[in-house]
């Protein structure tokens, strides 16, 4: 038992995560703090890139931030908030027809963003051919096509409906799992001590009961939040997208990394992005963590 | 006394309000999946029809075989890019899975002073956005001299969080009795893992198996960042392509929906093939 073998069978895990997730992260931090242009060595100036960012860069602070918030505060939370009500309301059916609603509900998660921006596109099209706007032509609703996807009034709410849409995924799953294994006696326990209804039975015995899948539920659609934002440059069909409309942090990243060259100053938002993402991991934990 | 019905075993009155809210909620969920069905099996004068209709009325094969017929003037055929996309997802899904199940098992039963912490380093990159990162990523990629490989398609994914999480949490419910016996009897940590834990670990490694597939055929981030050889890039990236090669045109619309469709598709039945599984995998997935 004692064989010190254990590291033998963790290597090659270990080591890919160290080149492809750790080792990214601790770079970043690094070129965060220099000027770098990709042609000439980094050049260490301190935390110029963070005031920049939080001082100069008009675009980040008002476009992409408030963006970022509006688009994180209702995909993060709604979608959660939604998989969990979809899951409790399958949870009450036996198990043919919850397999189907499951299968159903969880597959929109299974069109990678990417391929499915091509279908949004053709459903959201500008011109009268466009599905949205024939039909509201159609209804005298409006009086000519709207340009859907390039209107800056109109692309963030467009990419919160396509993320909602998709963001039944590994989350969902395990907060269906969640609600199905929780012990039955324990609901017959409550009743006897004077529970009421179906809504004080989710309040104090389903949530609680399942904890852990509620918090991985969270940790999940986080991820979901922050990954599924490349949507807005998939559905313009460009970066940036018009008027900076759809503009989220990881397109501003981007934007800058690729298009003007200045990876310190990008690795400086992709820290701020990790921090952002840690904060928000950590409020779930406080919520549904279990010391 | 009301008592709790989760997980009834038959049909009762009682579950038709259930129906009913989630009748309509289901509709909206799959009508862009029918859509992309139905546009893609739709012939030339469907896509033109002005208004517009949703389902398709006669269907053909005519938008992929048009799919396929786009790349024959040009120098690689569409069916580099699905050999490549197949390729990866095939190599990506073995490996993930043996990786992770190794280091699934040594988390979960062997004993070592840093296990806590590599475990909740692990779990701190469940939330790793690659994108976040795709800058540095790019620059240690370039330093191994991985750029332009066919390997960078798979390596970039076998560091999968969520795959050694799921695993792990999996073994935790293996008793260490089962282990501890067959240590007796002198098995090795090989042994044990493919004739104990592995056996019991199906439904956690077809779970693993999905995810990376999906990962994999779904992903175009190897072949835009780190590939500039045509011949080595996949047909997520193909697709992602696709329009702005084609356009906003109505014909160019059936020829991506077909092509979304081959995206969608395999997905969808390894899911439904692998669903039971999933769910017992995701039963032990709380995060503590």
């Amino acid at each position: 038992m004692n064989k010190k073998n254990h590291w033998i069978i963790l290597s090659p895990y270990l080591i890919l995560f160290f080149a492809f997730i750790l080792l990214p992260i601790i770079v970043a931090i690094f070129l965060s703090f220099t000027y770098f242009n990709t042609i000439q060595p980094p050049k260490i100036i301190g935390f110029q890139n963070y005031i920049t960012l939080l001082t100069r860069d008009e675009i980040f602070m008002q476009k992409v931030l408030p963006n970022t918030i509006k688009f994180s505060l209702i995909v993060g939370p709604g979608g959660y908030m939604l998989s969990f009500i979809l899951a409790w309301l399958i949870a009450q059916l036996p198990k043919v027809p919850r397999t189907i609603y499951a299968l159903i509900l969880y597959s929109p998660s299974l069109t990678a963003g990417v391929t499915m921006s091509v279908l949004w596109r053709v459903l959201f099209n500008g011109d009268q051919q466009g599905y949205l706007n024939a039909l509201l032509l159609s209804l005298g609703l409006i009086d000519k096509p709207v340009q859907w996807l390039q209107s800056p009034d109109h692309l963030l709410t467009i990419m919160i409906i396509v993320s909602l849409w998709s963001s039944m995924g590994v989350g969902f799953l395990a907060m269906l799992a969640g609600i199905l294994n929780i012990d039955e006696s324990l609901y017959e326990a409550a009743y006897i001590d004077g529970l009421k209804n179906r809504f004080q039975e989710i309040i104090y015995i389903t949530i609680p009961a399942m904890k852990p899948q509620m918090l991985f539920g969270a940790v999940m659609s986080i991820v979901y939040t922050f990954t599924s934002a490349g949507i807005g440059v998939a559905l313009s069909g460009t970066n940036p997208t018009p008027q900076y409309a759809g503009q989220l942090i990881v397109n501003h990243i981007e934007d800058y990394g690729f298009l003007r060259y200045e990876m310190g100053y990008a690795s400086a938002v992709s820290v701020a992005l990790l921090i952002i993402i840690y904060i928000f991991s950590r409020i779930s934990w406080k919520l549904f963590g279990e010391e | 006394m009301i008592k709790a019905k989760n997980n009834p075993q038959s049909f009762h009155k009682s579950q038709i309000k259930y129906h009913l809210i989630l009748i309509p909620i289901s509709f909206v969920m799959l009508l862009p999946i029918i859509f992309i069905f139905s546009q893609a099996f739709k012939p030339m004068d469907e896509l033109y029809l002005y208004p517009p209709r949703f389902l398709v009325r006669r269907p053909t094969l005519d938008n992929f075989f048009e799919l396929f017929r786009m790349t024959q003037g040009s120098s690689i055929p569409i069916s580099r890019y699905l050999i490549n996309s197949i390729l990866t997802a095939i190599a990506t899904v073995i490996l993930t899975i043996i990786i992770s199940v190794l280091a699934g098992y040594g988390l979960s039963k062997k004993k070592f002073k840093s296990k806590k912490l590599i475990f909740s380093l692990n779990n701190l990159a469940l939330m790793f956005v690659p994108t976040a990162v795709i800058i540095p990523r790019y620059l240690i990629i370039q330093k191994l001299g991985l750029i332009d490989t066919f390997w960078i398609n798979i390596l970039s994914l076998l560091a999968m969080p969520i795959g050694v999480f799921l695993i792990k949490q999996f073994i935790d419910q293996i008793p260490d009795a089962l282990i501890e016996a067959a240590y007796i009897d002198g098995a090795s940590d090989l042994n044990i893992i493919f004739n104990i834990i592995i056996p019991l670990l199906r439904p956690a490694i077809a779970t693993v198996g999905i995810l990376a597939f999906q990962a994999a055929w779904n992903s175009a981030e190897a072949s835009i960042y780190y590939i500039n050889n045509e011949n080595l890039k996949t047909f997520a990236f193909y697709v992602t392509n696709l329009t702005a090669v084609t356009g906003n045109t109505v014909a160019g619309q059936g020829i991506a929906a077909a092509a979304s469709l081959i995206m969608f598709v395999p997905n969808l039945i390894l899911f439904i093939f692998m669903q039971s599984k999933v769910m017992n995998t995701m039963a032990h997935s709380g995060l503590k």
